[in-house]
């Protein structure tokens, strides 16, 4: 029908036709197909496979749910796993107020102020591991630093920061610490750049200063910054993975362990062969993962409702 | 070095003369590809020497090396073998084969041990069988023991211990001058194996050790008590040095070096950086780990390195030439002389090195180890059974009133292994 009543859309092609609607879809195609190829399947796959009794080698055992019940039955390890990674989730997000505290002192015109600002970005630049390493140097019991400094009030932490099962959570932590809080210096940086002087301009005229300048003007300017320094800070958070392979390697005695770290020691370390269990940690670390994702799509998605 | 290609210059002339009517006239061709893991620099030197000398006698045979970390080797086996899988490849031997038994991996090699070549290789055949069959060679091993500093030993008028009730009385002596008897590095884990090893299989002997490695013996058994009950007397005596599990055994070594701890207990591959560090052979030497139960045999830590066949091997006759190579008597003597890896040869045709600790290895192996020969805590112990162990070993080594959680939790983590 369409044909006899506009006679040229037959001499143009299906692709002509559908140009508009196609195009985008065919930009995103690459992506997609990625994306499912080394996200979305693998996500699939690990859960199929956390059902599973399997050394990675050999044949797989269908044992059904029973990967889950031992886990969250009273599996030590993974009790100890969880409850870091709850520590490392709030202790870390200080990073997110250290940040903003650095770049408000850093956001002025003083001479030499880009050198001051690329020092304290430096701790992001350079890798992990290399911070890591710094780090367990400083902690070394005896002859490190930290040792050294607190060793002068009077305080022994036995077995050194990293030795003792009490402190060496905290002391990786705090490791993580140095280059998250340089992140979230940088994006705030970044947004202190767009706060309107104006606006700025006129509170200072209605006499707002200090505390009222920075909580009512300043803060809710930097709201963007705030929401991605929340976002990577989080996932950050969640997967602490280097810091804990190279400073303590889950020690002393497994009490630094993270649920990535496990994960990784039971299906793919020297000693691990259970893929299944493995990949059982890894879907509950996924569904921690998806909580904290799906709260802050949802509210992006109410803030642009919101400002419609 | 020098030295070492000449010897295995003259190894290779013998080693032609002793398998060519082996492989009767028709030469080897094709690709051979090996992937090993010694990668610390000596080991390369001999491995990267074995392939030279073995494309020199085979020279239609195109071999292709790959020198991977060793510590890395050990997860990335599992994805060498089954995916593309070379001809030959490194591992260790005992139970730490079974998963690439058991997988199907490693090719079956029981025809080379029926070999005649073999005989001399008698005394390491047990650690490379399971299920009744050979899945591959060795091609050295070393001793463990005690390494100590014999100038402190003489200061304070000690000799080398040979009971339980001697070496306790030594370390008391050596605490009361200020230093600690042991220094020892747990950070990651596996040393404390050591010591568990030793003192389980002296307290109880070689049989209830590798019942308990085979998982025929409850962890909360009384037996498995008392050996952890010796364990404590040194531990509550302060004769290890202290923070010991934020060490690697290598950052544990200084303090021999230095002179703050007496003693270490090690594998032989402990010798080249201690007198690297500057100790001579006079102040450094060895003792047998001393008899705890009278009338216990005693069993020695001696682990074994191997080579394997791909069960996906491409070459299986260049690969089992290389195996007879590499086991033959000359290229062991060449291989394992103080100037390449200084340890013990498997081949008893083969000389040993005149290393004074690898001698004192050797006549312990030989004449002093009627218990057995254990491979070691993480070769003996399946792999998840040993990574749960060692790491309560450390734990007990801290904090040893946590001893009935540990066993607890090793017990459990039994139950569900062993099936």
């Amino acid at each position: 029908m369409a044909d006899i009543a506009s006679p040229t859309a037959e001499t143009r092609s299906w692709y002509k036709r559908n140009e508009i609607a196609v195009t985008p879809w065919l930009f995103l195609l690459p992506g997609i197909a990625f994306f499912a190829l080394y996200v979305i399947i693998p996500i699939f796959q690990s859960f199929w496979i956390s059902f599973y009794e399997w050394d990675g080698l050999g044949e797989k055992v269908w044992v059904g749910t029973a990967h889950y019940e031992r886990l969250l039955g009273g599996d030590r390890k993974f009790e100890v796993s969880f409850w870091n990674n709850i520590k490392w989730l709030f202790l870390y997000l200080l990073a997110i107020p250290g940040g903003l505290f650095i770049a408000l002192l850093l956001n002025q015109t003083v001479r030499g102020i880009r050198l001051y600002k690329s020092l304290f970005f430096f701790p992001f630049v350079i890798s992990q591991v290399v911070v890591g390493l710094v780090f367990s140097w400083f902690y070394l019991p005896n002859d490190g630093l930290f040792d050294i400094i607190v060793g002068t009030f009077g305080i022994d932490i036995k077995g050194g920061v990293l030795g003792n099962p009490n402190t060496a959570t905290y002391g990786i932590i705090a490791a993580g610490l140095w280059p998250q809080t340089a992140y979230c210096m940088i994006l705030y940086l970044t947004g202190l750049n767009a706060v309107d002087p104006e606006q700025v301009e006129a509170a200072r005229l209605d006499g707002a200063k200090g505390w009222k300048m920075l909580w009512y003007v300043i803060l809710p300017q930097l709201k963007p910054a705030t929401f991605i320094a929340f976002v990577v800070t989080i996932i950050g958070a969640l997967r602490s993975f280097d810091f804990i392979a190279v400073m303590t390697n889950g020690g002393p005695f497994g009490s630094t362990r993270v649920l990535s770290f496990y994960m990784f020691e039971e299906s793919l370390s020297e000693f691990g062969f259970r893929m299944g269990y493995g990949a059982a940690i890894a879907v509950v670390l996924f569904f921690i993962m998806l909580f904290f994702i799906t709260y802050f799509l949802y509210s992006m998605y109410r803030d642009e409702k919101g400002a419609r | 070095m020098h030295n070492f290609l000449k010897a295995s210059t003259a190894a290779l002339a013998l080693a032609v003369a002793a398998t060519g009517a082996n492989a009767d006239g028709h030469a080897l061709s094709g690709d051979l590809r090996i992937i090993s893991d010694m990668s610390n620099p000596a080991p390369r030197a001999v491995m990267e020497g074995l392939v030279a000398d073995f494309g020199a006698m085979h020279p239609d045979l195109n071999i292709e090396l790959d020198i991977v970390d060793r510590d890395g080797w050990k997860t990335q086996i599992r994805n060498a073998l089954s995916a593309n899988p070379p001809d030959v490849v490194n591992w260790y031997a005992a139970t730490r084969m079974t998963p690439y038994v058991d997988a199907g991996l490693f090719m079956d090699v029981s025809d080379l041990w029926a070999e005649e070549h073999f005989d001399a290789l008698a005394s390491t055949k047990g650690a490379m069988t399971l299920d009744g069959k050979q899945w591959g060679v060795p091609y050295t091993y070393y001793q463990w023991g005690i390494y100590y500093r014999k100038d402190i030993f003489d200061e304070l008028g000690l000799s080398e211990p040979t009971t339980w009730e001697e070496e306790k009385a030594n370390c008391q002596a050596i605490i009361d001058s200020g230093r600690k008897c042991y220094t020892i590095g747990t950070k990651f884990l596996w040393t404390a194996g050591g010591w568990f090893d030793y003192i389980n299989s002296r307290t109880h002997g070689y049989d209830f050790h590798i019942q308990l490695a085979n998982g025929e013996v409850e962890w909360t058994d009384d037996r498995v008590k008392q050996t952890f009950a010796n364990w404590r007397e040194l531990i509550d005596m302060g004769a290890f040095v202290e923070d010991h599990q934020s060490m690697s055994w290598q950052e544990s070594l200084p303090a021999l070096v230095e002179g703050d701890a007496a003693a270490i207990l090690k594998g032989n591959f402990a010798v080249a950086p201690l007198r690297d560090a500057g100790l001579t052979d006079d102040q450094l030497d060895f003792y047998q780990f001393p008899t705890i139960t009278e009338g216990v045999a005693p069993a020695e830590d001696a682990p074994t390195d191997t080579f394997h066949i791909a069960s996906g091997a491409q070459n299986v006759k260049a690969a089992k030439e290389f195996l007879r190579f590499v086991t033959s008597a000359d290229v062991q003597t060449a291989i394992n002389s103080g100037d390449a890896l200084g340890q013990l040869p498997v081949n008893a045709n083969a000389s040993v090195s005149d290393d004074k600790f690898v001698n004192e290895g050797f006549d312990m192996l030989s004449n002093n180890a009627s218990g057995g020969i254990m491979q070691f805590f993480d070769r003996d112990f399946p792999a998840e059974m040993a990574s749960a162990g060692m790491e309560g070993l450390q734990e007990f080594m801290v904090f040893p009133d946590n001893l009935d959680d540990i066993l607890a939790r090793l017990e459990d983590a039994r139950q569900r292994i062993y099936k």
